[in-house]
């Protein structure tokens, strides 16, 4: 009710004398309109604590509370659940990077991360490449392509254990048509670790491509036309003319795939739990395993720090090229 | 290759934009089936009896399809239970977490309050932290409060909404002014204008930021695994790791069942409803 007054408020009292004096006009709508403001921010700021408040408190206790305690948790020596521990300052930081675990640990990671996102990077935008020439068909080609994005990790990774049974499944016939033996995909290394890049290439490979036919369709037609009316072969044309115009999908995907394979553990879970002797463990996976097999939660806490720097980084750079994407723009 | 000049200027010409057509077909149907082939292989296994499975050569269709491995998995673990603890879940989360976004970003919209500035900071900030790194704090949290195997335990850490207030607010701010206002001169308050006015001018954003939230509810794993250990509370993808571990490898059928129950829902929303779901799924590229 006072907010249709608002407006009105002070045409009315200002309409007689307005024309005469103007310092007298303004002053008087002023004081009515800060009282009238007052009534009206307290107003608002009801309606914000209450449509905006429950979403701020879940933010801060579930986000931000722990955010801060798992710093704090990392300078501690405790045992998950137990009621007694030991402040160590830095001790967890110098256990990392000091124990004989690590380098296998990052050399996993690493191992994953460029193999996933490189792979999903090229071959997605190879897929998205074909989705984009006029061909039939290319509308369901489409819709498998993405179907396992939607899927959950730990399904995904049973499916795919089965697939690669060295015995009984599908990979081992296929390879067994082109005369291939089976490697030992369970036990031997390093199948385990090609297994698990593998199952996260089929997973995510849809959406890289999906993202990159957007930015394709964003490719201007003429372009393309007039490199070909220059005797560009297509070969050419994609190098010269359409890659670097998708040079910010390329970026945005190449931090997205980075983040989320940085963080895959579901089809690591499913799949292998990190072994044979850890070959499968990277970093995201020995958090879980250091916090929750283990109960290590101060030393896993110093890990997911790590991990979060890690990804902060990966962030920094991304917003540091998105501005100058602004400035050029 | 020993052709005269003649034939050589003409032919690669229609030879070129023949073969591109006949190469561009083989290369996606052979992706398609490279994809597609695995949820194929796996629906088929599930049907099949424990001596198909391990038959060698392998056959794709099973001989006598039943649906014994489904009955097998529902006696080993209560798989009506977990699938509707899964959908009850889902869709109360993600309900909630629609209504705390819309809601937070119509604040952040249309209400001029101290602090909105740092409201906002604080959604995009969450936007760039793991949620691993809130694991732990929040599993002794959960633990403390005796949340442990209940289904706010499963749902409360998770709910606040970041991605979607996000979305909103964009889509909010392109929402024309002069409609609200004259909402307002109406008498409308906040409340009405959020729901009468905001929402159905809303829709695309809303089916997009609702179907992305029942995939991630759906989908959620590793919360759910480490706060749930007793099946009346648990959901289907945990379900699959007790299958896994009680049953271990040996009967490969009736994990291959459960995998489909799990999988199945999800897939028929997402082929039912492809087109704003996949605008959700990627709507971080055009935003971000």
């Amino acid at each position: 009710m006072t907010t249709t007054a608002t407006p009105r408020a002070p045409e009315d009292s200002g309409a007689g004398p307005a024309r005469s004096a103007i310092p007298g006009r303004t002053r008087p709508q002023r004081l009515h309109r800060s009282r009238l403001g007052a009534s009206r921010r307290r107003k608002a700021l009801l309606w914000a604590l209450l449509l905006a408040g429950p979403n701020v408190v879940l933010l801060l206790v579930f986000v931000y509370r722990p955010l801060l305690q798992s710093l704090y948790l990392s300078t501690l020596q405790w045992n998950l659940g137990s009621p007694t521990a030991r402040f160590v300052g830095l001790g967890n930081y110098i256990e990392w990077f000091s124990a004989p675990t690590t380098g296998r640990i990052v050399t996993t990671t690493i191992v994953f991360t460029v193999a996933t996102v490189g792979g999903a990077m090229v071959l997605g935008l190879g897929l998205a490449l074909l989705l984009n020439s006029r061909l039939r068909g290319r509308g369901v080609a489409r819709t498998v392509a993405f179907a396992p994005y939607v899927l959950g990790g730990f399904a995904v990774g049973i499916l795919w254990l089965f697939m690669f049974d060295p015995r009984y499944g599908l990979i081992q016939e296929v390879l067994g048509w082109v005369g291939l033996a089976s490697p030992q995909w369970y036990t031997g290394r390093p199948w385990p670790l090609v297994m698990v890049i593998v199952v996260y290439l089929w997973k995510n490979l849809g959406y890289v491509a999906l993202i990159y036919l957007a930015g394709l369709q964003a490719v201007p037609q003429d372009l393309r036309d007039a490199a070909a009316l220059d005797g560009a072969s297509s070969a050419r044309t994609l190098r010269s003319v359409v890659l670097p115009l998708l040079t910010p999908t390329t970026f945005f995907l190449l931090v997205t795939m980075l983040l989320s394979s940085l963080q895959s553990f579901d089809i690591i879970k499913a799949m292998t739990q990190g072994g044979p002797l850890g070959s499968t463990t990277t970093l995201m996976y020995s958090i879980y395993e250091e916090s929750f097999v283990n109960g290590r939660a101060g030393y896993a806490s110093a890990v997911a720090t790590i991990l979060f720097l890690v990804l902060l980084a990966v962030t920094a750079v991304q917003m540091r090229f998105v501005q100058r994407k602004v400035h050029y723009a | 290759m020993t052709a005269t000049t003649a034939p050589r200027l003409a032919d690669p010409a229609a030879r070129r934009r023949r073969s591109p057509r006949v190469a561009g077909y083989v290369t996606m149907i052979f992706a398609t089936v490279v994809v597609g082939a695995p949820l194929l292989w796996l629906a088929l296994a599930s049907l099949k009896a424990p001596d198909e499975l391990y038959q060698l050569p392998l056959q794709w269709l099973p001989a006598r399809p039943d649906l014994d491995n489904y009955a097998q998995a529902a006696s080993a673990i209560p798989l009506g239970r977990l699938l509707a603890n899964s959908i009850g879940l889902t869709v109360v989360g993600a309900g909630l977490k629609v209504v705390l976004g819309l809601c937070c970003a119509y604040a952040l919209v249309f209400l001029d309050f101290p602090f909105r500035k740092a409201v906002f900071g604080l959604v995009i900030v969450t936007l760039m932290i793991p949620p691993q790194i809130t694991i732990i704090p929040n599993y002794t949290l959960v633990a403390s409060l005796g949340w442990l195997n209940t289904y706010q335990g499963i749902l409360v850490p998770g709910l606040a909404s970041a991605f979607g207030t996000f979305l909103f607010r964009q889509h909010f701010l392109t929402l024309p002014a002069s409609i609200l206002e004259a909402a307002e001169l109406d008498g409308a308050g906040h409340w009405r204008k959020l729901w009468r006015f905001v929402v159905p001018m809303s829709t695309p954003t809303l089916a997009a930021v609702a179907l992305v939230s029942v995939v991630t509810e759906w989908n959620d794993y590793l919360w759910p695994f480490l706060v749930v250990d007793h099946p009346e509370t648990m959901t289907l993808p945990v379900g699959l790791t007790l299958l896994q571990n009680t049953d271990g490898m040996s009967d490969w059928g009736v994990l291959l069942a459960a995998t489909v129950v799990v999988t199945l829902p999800i897939l028929l929303v997402f082929l039912v409803l492809q087109r704003r779901l996949v605008d959700g799924l990627t709507a971080g590229a055009v935003t971000g």
